[in-house]
C-alpha cells in the first residue's frame, strides 16, 4: 500500500474525530432551533461560559472577584479549596439550568411570536452579554481544564496500525473519548425525545404552539427545559474543547464552525448534525491533505464554508432537513 | 340552582358546568363579542351557531383561554375562573379542536393522541429521564387509554402514520382523538365539520353523538351549517355580529324570527 494512501487513512480518521467535536456544538443549535425556531447564535459562547464556570468552580475561584476587589478594595481571588471534577460538573449543570431559566424569563418570554430575525438578534445580544459575563465572573486569562479525560497518543491504535501498515497512526485519546461521549449524548437525547413525556411535549412544542397549549403544555416550561438541555450540550462541548485547547475566548468561535455543519445536515435534524459534522471534519482534513499543497495550504479555514455554499445551491434544506414545500 | 333537564330524546342533562356572564371582547376598536351570557350544562351538546364573522370562534377562544375577555366573567364548575393562560385552562379539563386543524404534523397519529394524555402523567423529569418504574407504568396505562380512543374513532389503521400524510377528513378525526384522550370534562369543537364532504360529515356527526353517549362528555361546538347543528345539539346559542340573538332548543331557535332574519336576510318592506 502506498504511503499516500496510508497517510490519507490517518487523516480521515483524525477528520472523523474532529467532525465529532463539530457535531457536538451543532447539536446544541439543532435542539433549540427545533423546539423554538430560534437560531441560537450564543451556543458557542454558552460552551465557553460553561467551561469557564467549570474551571472556576474546580479551582475554587471567587466569582466576580475583580469587581468585588475593585469596589471594596479587597484582594480576594480564591476560596482556597479545590472541588472534585464530578461535583464541579454537577454544579455547573445547575448554573446552566439557572442560565436557561434566566434567558427564558428575561429575554425569550417577551419575544414570543416575533420574527425569526428578531429572535436571532436577541441571541446575538445574549452572546455578547454572556461573553462579558464570563470575563467578569471568572477573568479573561487562558485556563487549563483537566477533568481527568485521558489525553495523548493512543498506543494501542498506534501499535495495531504499525503492525498492519508498518506505520503507526496518531490518534489522540481525547478524541476517542469525545466520540464515545458524543455517541452516548446523542443516544440519550434521542431516547429522551422519543420515549418520555417531556420529550413528547418538547416535540409537540416544536411542531405547533397553539396545539401544544391546547393539550396543556406550558411553553415557558418546555423552553426552559430545551435551553437547559442545550446548556448541558454546551457544557459537554466546552469540556472536550477546553481540555483540548484550553479554556479561552476562541472557544466561542467554534460556534462558527457549526454553521456549515448545520447547512449540510439541516437545522432540524439530530442525525444531520452528526453526519454533517463528520463530513465537514473528514472533508476539510482530506482536502487540506490532498489538494492543499497544490494551492498553498491553509484550506481548513474556508473549506467548510465553501462546501456549505455548494450544498445550499443544490439542497437548501440540508441532507436531513425537512423539505420546504410551499403549497399555492 | 336547578338540576338540569330531560332532553327530547330522553337523556338526563345535569347542572351548569360552564357559565359565561356578560362577556365582551374587543380588539382595539372592533367589538367581536358584545355582552353575551349563556351556560353549558353537564352532559349536553351545546352549539354556538351564526353566520361567518359572528364571533363564534372568538367565544370558543374565550372559553379555552386563548382570548381574555375585555369584560365579563367566566364561571367553571361553580367558581369564578381567574385569568388563566390556555395551557392552564387545558389542565382544568377543557380540551379543544381548532377550525384550521392544529395537529403535530411531524408526529405519528399515536404520538399525537398521546400528547392528549400529558396532563394525566404525573412522573417528573428525572423519573422520566431515568425511565423509572413509575414512568414506565404510567406510560403503559396512558397508552391503553390512547389506544381505546383510537379504536373508538376507528383510526387504528393509521396509528403509526405521520399526521402530515393524512387527508383532511382524517386529520379532523385525529384532532378529535387527541382532545378526547385528555378525558375532558368539557370538549370544545371549532367547526368540526368544516370543509368535509357529506360522508365525512355524517361520520363526524356520529362520532360526536357517540362520544357524548358513551363517555357522557359535555360538548360545546361551533358550526355555521344550520342543518347539522339542529340534528346534533340539545341547546343552541345563535350569534350575529357579536351579539346573542337566540338561545334555546333547536326547535325554539328555528322558529325565532331574529334568527331567521340573520340567516335568510330581512326584506325591509
Amino acid at each position: 500500500m502506498s504511503d499516500q494512501l496510508i497517510y490519507a487513512m490517518e487523516v480521515t480518521l483524525n477528520g472523523l474525530m474532529a467532525g465529532v467535536l463539530y457535531a457536538l456544538v451543532a447539536l446544541g443549535f439543532v435542539l433549540i432551533y427545533k423546539a423554538s425556531g430560534i437560531f441560537n447564535y450564543a451556543q458557542g459562547v454558552m460552551a465557553l461560559f460553561a467551561a469557564m464556570t467549570l474551571v472556576g468552580i474546580m479551582n475554587g475561584q471567587v466569582p466576580f472577584s475583580h469587581l468585588i476587589n475593585a469596589m471594596f478594595g479587597t484582594h480576594i481571588h480564591h476560596f482556597g479549596w479545590h472541588v472534585p471534577a464530578l461535583i464541579a460538573i454537577i454544579l455547573t449543570i445547575g448554573v446552566m439550568i439557572l442560565l436557561a431559566w434566566a434567558v427564558q424569563y428575561f429575554v425569550m418570554r417577551h419575544l414570543v411570536n416575533q420574527e425569526p430575525i428578531i429572535l436571532f438578534m436577541a441571541t446575538i445580544g445574549l452572546a455578547y452579554f454572556l461573553e462579558g459575563l464570563s470575563d467578569l465572573m471568572w477573568g479573561s486569562e487562558i485556563k487549563k481544564l483537566d477533568v481527568g479525560l485521558p489525553q495523548g497518543i493512543n498506543l494501542w491504535l498506534d501499535e495495531v496500525t504499525f503492525n498492519i501498515f508498518g506505520y503507526g497512526f496518531f490518534v489522540d485519546n481525547l478524541d476517542i473519548v469525545a466520540t464515545v461521549i458524543a455517541a452516548l449524548l446523542v443516544a440519550a437525547l434521542v431516547a429522551f425525545s422519543q420515549y418520555t413525556k417531556q420529550g413528547r411535549a418538547m416535540r409537540a412544542v416544536a411542531d405547533d404552539h397553539q396545539a401544544a397549549l391546547s393539550v396543556g403544555i406550558s411553553l415557558n416550561y418546555i423552553w426552559v427545559m430545551v435551553w437547559s438541555v442545550a446548556g448541558f450540550v454546551a457544557l459537554v462541548a466546552g469540556i472536550v474543547w477546553g481540555t483540548k485547547s484550553g479554556v479561552q475566548f476562541s472557544l466561542s468561535l467554534i460556534a462558527l464552525k457549526a454553521l456549515p455543519v448545520l447547512m449540510l445536515g439541516g437545522f432540524t435534524s439530530i442525525p444531520g448534525a452528526i453526519v454533517g459534522g463528520l463530513i465537514i471534519g473528514v472533508g476539510e482534513k482530506l482536502f487540506d491533505f490532498l489538494i492543499g499543497p497544490m494551492i498553498g495550504g491553509a484550506t481548513e479555514n474556508w473549506f467548510a464554508y465553501v462546501l456549505a455554499l455548494v450544498f445550499l445551491v443544490f439542497r437548501p434544506q440540508g441532507l436531513f432537513g425537512e423539505k420546504i414545500i410551499e403549497r399555492v | 340552582m336547578d338540576d338540569g333537564y330531560i332532553t327530547e330524546d330522553g337523556r338526563k342533562i345535569g347542572g351548569v358546568v360552564m357559565e359565561m356572564k356578560n362577556i365582551t371582547l374587543r380588539f382595539g376598536g372592533v367589538v367581536a363579542i358584545k355582552d353575551i351570557s349563556f351556560d353549558i350544562r353537564e352532559g349536553e351538546i351545546r352549539a354556538i351557531i351564526g353566520p361567518n364573522g359572528a364571533g363564534k370562534s372568538s367565544m370558543l377562544n374565550v372559553i379555552s383561554g386563548f382570548y381574555i375577555p375585555s369584560e365579563g366573567e367566566v364561571f367553571y364548575k361553580g367558581s369564578k375562573r381567574p385569568q388563566m393562560r390556555p395551557f392552564e385552562v387545558a389542565r382544568q379539563g377543557i380540551a379543544r379542536t381548532f377550525q384550521n386543524i392544529a395537529l403535530f404534523e411531524g408526529m405519528s397519529v399515536l404520538d399525537n393522541v398521546m400528547t392528549g394524555r400529558l396532563n394525566h402523567m404525573q412522573s417528573n423529569l428525572f423519573q422520566q429521564a431515568l425511565w423509572s418504574g413509575k414512568a414506565e407504568r404510567e406510560e403503559t396505562a396512558n397508552r391503553e387509554v390512547a389506544e381505546k380512543v383510537i379504536d373508538f374513532l376507528e383510526i387504528q389503521h393509521i396509528r403509526k402514520t405521520p399526521v402530515s400524510r393524512l387527508p383532511y377528513g382524517l386529520k379532523k378525526r385525529v384532532e378529535l382523538a387527541r382532545a378526547l384522550a385528555a378525558e375532558p370534562q368539557l370538549l370544545l369543537l371549532d367547526e368540526p365539520m368544516a370543509g368535509m364532504n357529506v360522508e365525512e360529515k355524517e361520520d363526524m356527526c356520529r362520532f360526536i353523538l357517540d362520544v357524548n353517549d358513551e363517555f357522557g362528555t359535555t360538548i360545546c361546538l361551533i358550526e355555521h351549517d344550520m342543518g347539522v347543528v339542529m340534528d346534533l345539539s340539545d341547546r343552541v346559542v345563535v350569534m350575529d355580529y357579536g351579539k346573542k340573538i337566540g338561545d334555546g332548543t333547536p326547535n325554539e331557535v328555528r322558529n325565532n324570527q331574529e334568527v331567521i332574519d340573520a340567516y335568510l336576510g330581512v326584506s325591509h318592506d
